[in-house]
């Protein structure tokens, strides 16, 4: 991946004057500016942002209505009920209280070091591009070499390193953002270059704006798409990390993520014994989880990634040939179908 | 020649920063090994006196008396001379002698994985997104589901599935323990039968990224110009796919190999946990919760330098067949 030379890529910009350029040509007023920077509505969007909801909602004030995770019963590893609606564990806790819980803790990490990382990442994509030269080439091979350094086994030897019981839940997170945020860092820089070499960028440069206000005002506002999709993939893999580290015992001490969970399904011999109520739920929070994260991601993909730019293009002509389709053969219904094609076209 | 030479020599400054962040780690963190072991010995009723403690820190390659840079120089001859010390868990083998045992078994899981993984995913990429805008496109959401599936959780699921429910497959291990490992067919058909759920783990929850990557290639390359000119000269479809599109799109492809095996191997390590898999993912957990340091940097060490040298040889291959990269650096 090292290979990508940036600087040649269009950018999010191009895409969108693209976009104003065509639904010019058709002969209509362009959308305003910051709309279409905002993805199109398509169905996927919407079960990615009800996933995302659904699940959010469950972590804040699923919490209040569930009983203490942590109440000892006598009655271990029963199946679901109407009790238990997601059974119960080997020691009688209850599995719906604790997937409370723990999808609570898992959000919290995931947006903590979500937010961490593309702050790494803004800092040394763009502030490294903007400056250029020296500075730039110093943050790109520092990106590059933590690129390449596998993460995992990283924080897991870090995550060794520190003693359990100083191993808070802030400690884990930025282990986790220092070890995940140079792909970003790298996106960011390629669509900065790109950004910076414009007039308006030059206009402002040249009219003594300080460095910074030139990065916030001027250049920032063209990447906040892509800023959006790296901080969604930040979460997930947030999420992902912290449960792959809980799971395998090394996550932050006295936390209850749903990679615990799966921790002590695991160690609970929740496989052996069958108790699949008890590790199912936690993994497929975390899918779908991150499953709705990534449908959200397709859509801001269709905007930042000039490569897409067909696929709405052709969506959108799509559709309006569609329409014209069916109004012609309101119109007209003995027309034979292939012509309204060729006409709608 | 300049490209590769500026390849190495980037892939030379990332080896020294592996090899320092190695050295750093045990030194920044607040855990002191030495502490940690000595801690543990008291427990169990043992006498602690300075020599002790002498005794572990020179175990563990920790002088503190030395100044510091005094101790990088040996950390480096040390390495230099394939030294990563001895391991305390497997004791009195060395770090290097546990690595080559489990090496072969990682290798060849994530290795034929991967391979697969990556081949079925561009192959199903390259048709997903030969007709964009149809029905096909509807699968790529389905894919990210499987893509943000955690490894473990998925083992965990195949295994009880496969392996407890329909008891298809051993819950765990890397083979037979009743036989012993050695190049015989029936050695080599258990650890096959053994292998099979991990591997299909880490084939399932990667092929995602390599469909989608493919998929979004192949999508831009079908506006490229050439592909309309092959389309006009009236060749058959089969052939643009193959010929003109798909080896043009698969190139992006080829260079993020790179980046996924970093991701590959991060899941594989837990992947094997799952399985009981004694490769190097398992005995770098079994490391940590041991407090076996000096396995735990080799393994480390050996995990970047793999991952290290894979990078390299991609961006070697990359700058051969895609000249477009030599002339613009």
């Amino acid at each position: 991946m090292t290979n990508l030379k940036p600087s040649s890529e269009p950018s999010v910009a191009d895409s969108a004057e693209l976009l104003a350029e065509t639904s010019a040509e058709a002969g209509r007023k362009p959308r305003a500016g910051w709309r279409m920077l905002l993805p199109t509505m398509t169905p996927w969007l919407a079960v990615g942002l009800g996933l995302i909801a659904a699940i959010t909602l469950f972590g804040l004030i699923g919490p209040l209505f569930v009983g203490d995770p942590r109440t000892i019963r006598d009655m271990g590893l029963t199946p679901p009920s109407a009790d238990f609606w997601l059974g119960t564990t080997q020691t009688g806790q209850d599995v719906l209280a604790q997937l409370a819980y723990a999808t609570r803790g898992s959000l919290q990490i995931g947006v903590i070091v979500g937010l961490l990382a593309t702050a790494l990442s803004a800092f040394f994509g763009i502030y490294g591009a903007y400056r250029g030269r020296v500075v730039d080439e110093a943050f790109s091979l520092f990106t590059n070499v933590f690129l390449v350094i596998p993460g995992l086994p990283l924080v897991i030897v870090i995550s060794g390193f520190v003693p359990a019981e100083s191993r808070g839940l802030w400690t884990i997170a930025i282990v986790l953002a220092v070890t995940s945020w140079a792909g970003s860092a790298r996106v960011l820089r390629a669509q900065t270059l790109s950004v910076r070499n414009r007039d308006y960028v030059a206009a402002s440069q040249v009219s003594g704006e300080r460095p910074w206000r030139v990065i916030v005002v001027e250049i920032l506002p063209n990447l906040l798409p892509v800023i959006a999709s790296q901080f969604v993939f930040a979460v997930i893999a947030a999420i992902l990390g912290e449960a792959g580290l809980s799971f395998i015992g090394l996550g932050a001490s006295n936390s209850s993520t749903l990679g615990t969970m799966l921790f002590y399904a695991q160690n609970g011999f929740a496989l052996s014994l069958g108790a699949w109520w008890w590790f199912v739920p936690p993994g497929l929070i975390i899918a779908l989880f991150g499953m709705g994260l990534s449908l959200v991601n397709f859509s801001i993909d269709e905007i930042i990634n000039p490569k897409l730019k067909n696929l709405r293009l052709h969506r959108k002509r799509a559709r309006r040939a569609a329409r014209l389709e069916r109004e012609l053969a309101q119109a007209a219904p003995q027309v034979p179908s292939q012509q309204t094609k060729e006409t709608a076209r | 020649m300049s490209y590769f030479l500026r390849k190495i020599g980037f892939y030379a400054v990332a080896l020294w920063a592996a090899l320092t962040l190695n050295f750093a780690i045990p030194r920044m963190l607040p855990g002191n090994p030495v502490d940690i072991l000595l801690a543990k010995l008291q427990q169990r009723g043992g006498q602690i006196t300075p020599e002790t403690r002498k005794a572990y820190a020179l175990l563990l390659g920790g002088d503190d008396s030395q100044p510091l840079w005094r101790q990088y120089l040996d950390y480096l001859g040390n390495l230099f001379q394939g030294d990563l010390g001895v391991s305390v868990s497997y004791y009195p083998a060395p770090v290097s002698e546990v690595i080559g045992q489990s090496l072969p078994w990682t290798v060849v899981l994530v290795g034929l994985a991967t391979v697969i993984a990556a081949v079925l995913g561009v192959a199903l990429g390259a048709f997903v997104g030969w007709k964009p805008g149809t029905w096909l496109d509807s699968l790529i959401p389905a894919t990210t589901l499987l893509a943000a599936v955690p490894y473990f959780w998925l083992a965990l699921l195949l295994t009880y599935l496969l392996a407890r429910v329909l008891g298809w497959f051993p819950l765990q291990g890397g083979y037979d323990v009743v036989l012993t490992p050695g190049w015989n067919p029936e050695f080599i058909a258990s650890a096959i039968q053994y292998g099979f759920l991990p591997a299909l783990t880490i084939v399932l929850a990667s092929i995602g990224g390599w469909l989608l990557g493919m998929r979004n290639m192949m999508v831009s390359t079908l506006s490229e110009d050439y592909i309309l000119t092959a389309e006009a000269k009236g060749l058959s479809p089969r052939k643009i796919l193959r010929s003109y599109a798909s080896r043009n799109a698969v190139l992006p492809s080829v260079a993020g190999f790179a980046i996924s095996l970093g991701f590959v191997v991060s899941g594989s390590v837990i992947t094997e946990q799952v399985f009981s898999y004694p490769g190097i993912g398992g005995r770098l957990l079994g490391a940590v919760s041991n407090n076996d340091y000096a396995l735990m940097q080799g393994l480390f060490l050996f995990i970047t330098l793999a991952v290290l040298g894979a990078n390299l040889v991609v961006d070697l291959l990359y700058g051969l067949i895609d000249p477009r990269t030599r002339a613009r650096s």
